[in-house]
């Protein structure tokens, strides 16, 4: 069982949906012996970091722990950019530091939010991208991205004027700025690879 | 590069769509689900449902469906008409709307815009503007309410500035005099409000041809565009939309 995290905000009800489509078993839920025992964790983030990160609560170790162990963890939108250290979205907020890096704004100099389908180049080696091609377009809504400092995580870029980073891979961890429960058939081929990799570890 | 996004429009009534979709190959041509995974496959980037219901039971009926929409379609849509509070764009978002527009309500209180944004993230927050032009200005707008039934003497250049400072992260700009003609967008207002703001402006009212597109975005400056009955009466499309842009040289998802 897939267990999507409910905090309680913005559409985080769009993910489960997705994997309902593909035919998964999925829930969403906020209860710690569903989270504890699910297969993998998909951590959705519709909501300012801040806001995001308060309705958590005490979860956040729980997830923590548990992806440290090695449960497929899956963050998306601000759910990803909670992977990193910290962000300074309205405020200094410390995130669940899975990843190293720091989520700051995006530059001005271009329009902000960065909104609509982005090509992202398609490293080979990431799972969550498997049998995709070399690159394929993805839906963004993001006005802060995640700075990645981790050496250990692999990397998907896509182009806003700079390389901004759509997508990161460490170990059992994976993470999209980008929504794939948005981005048509290529985001719903993104997410049924997560669930490929979940019933891998069930 | 980010694309350039093409919008189909809805307008939807008692969770019915109306206004003209004169599709063949429909089961039913009034049913939101059907047309919004039409859309959908045939290569939308967003879909926009707008609901005109004019009575009590408006919102508990767009609650359903953008329960229903989320369940089939799996790109981002915005939902609006009639939203009025933080707490009812919290139902929608939850229900599976990726944005909200607000017009009517912003413009009571601009303070509905900061606070949705502190809580969900403005791109979320889609501040619509129906402006048409100025009889005693020229050159500029002003902003109506209420399905533009009911003007104000808002300029619209001046309440998008101050809509991105209050936390809408998106302008969906809809010309009040184009609307509906086929005439073509208004490119003035469009680049007079794209060029005054950061966040992405959606030109919207009086697409008729691929060349209009083409002109709201090169010589309008917007992000997007929206369109209704261009697409409803299948003169082109969507995949005729993207590539006429694409071989003038405009970035699209295709």
């Amino acid at each position: 069982m897939l267990i999507v995290i409910d905090y309680n905000v913005g559409n985080v009800k769009s993910v489960c949906n997705a994997f309902q489509y593909l035919g998964c078993e999925v829930e969403l839920s906020s209860d710690r012996r569903k989270i504890e025992s699910a297969s993998a964790l998909v951590l959705p983030g519709v909501a300012a970091f801040g806001f995001a990160v308060n309705a958590l609560g005490e979860l956040d170790t729980v997830i923590k722990d548990l992806a440290l162990a090695g449960k497929p963890l899956l963050g998306i939108c601000v759910g990803y950019q909670m992977l990193f250290d910290r962000s300074c979205e309205f405020g200094t907020h410390k995130g669940l530091g899975l990843i190293s890096g720091n989520v700051v704004p995006i530059p001005p100099g271009r329009v902000i939010p960065h909104m609509g389908w982005n090509k992202v180049a398609l490293p080979d080696d990431m799972a969550l991208f498997a049998g995709l091609g070399p690159e394929k377009h993805f839906y963004f809504a993001h006005s802060f991205y995640a700075d990645v400092t981790d050496t250990a995580a692999e990397v998907a870029y896509t182009d806003y004027g700079f390389n901004l980073p759509a997508s990161v891979q460490k170990g059992n961890i994976y993470g999209t700025q980008f929504h794939p429960e948005k981005s048509g058939k290529h985001g719903l081929a993104a997410l049924r690879n997560f669930a490929r990799i979940a019933e891998g570890k069930d | 590069m980010l694309t350039r996004r093409i919008i189909p429009c809805l307008d939807v009534k008692d969770g019915r769509v109306v206004k003209g979709i004169h599709f063949v190959n429909l089961r039913d041509a009034g049913d939101p689900v059907e047309l919004g995974t039409r859309y959908s496959d045939e290569g939308a980037d967003e879909l926009v449902f707008l609901d005109i219901t004019a009575t009590i039971r408006r919102r508990k009926t767009i609650v359903e469906l953008v329960r229903k929409v989320a369940e089939k379609v799996f790109i981002p849509f915005t939902v609006g008409g009639g939203i009025g509070s933080v707490e009812q764009m919290d139902e929608l978002l939850r229900s599976g709307a990726e944005k909200c527009s607000l017009n009517t309500a912003a413009v009571a209180k601009p303070d509905i815009l900061t606070q949705a944004a502190q809580k969900f993230g403005n791109q979320c927050v889609v501040l619509a503007i129906d402006a048409r032009r100025s009889k005693t200005k020229a050159g500029r707008w002003q902003v109506t309410v209420k399905a533009g039934t009911e003007p104000t003497d808002i300029d619209a250049v001046e309440w998008a500035v101050e809509g991105e400072k209050q936390g809408a992260g998106e302008i969906l700009l809809t010309s009040m005099d184009a609307d509906g003609t086929q005439a073509g967008y208004d490119i003035e207002l469009t680049r007079a409000v794209a060029d005054a703001v950061n966040i992405p402006v959606i030109a919207s009212g009086g697409a008729g041809t691929l060349d209009h597109l083409y002109d709201a975005i090169v010589a309008g400056h917007a992000e997007a565009v929206l369109m209704a009955s261009i697409t409803h009466f299948e003169n082109y499309t969507i995949n005729q939309m993207k590539e006429y842009l694409r071989d003038r040289g405009i970035a699209v998802n295709l």
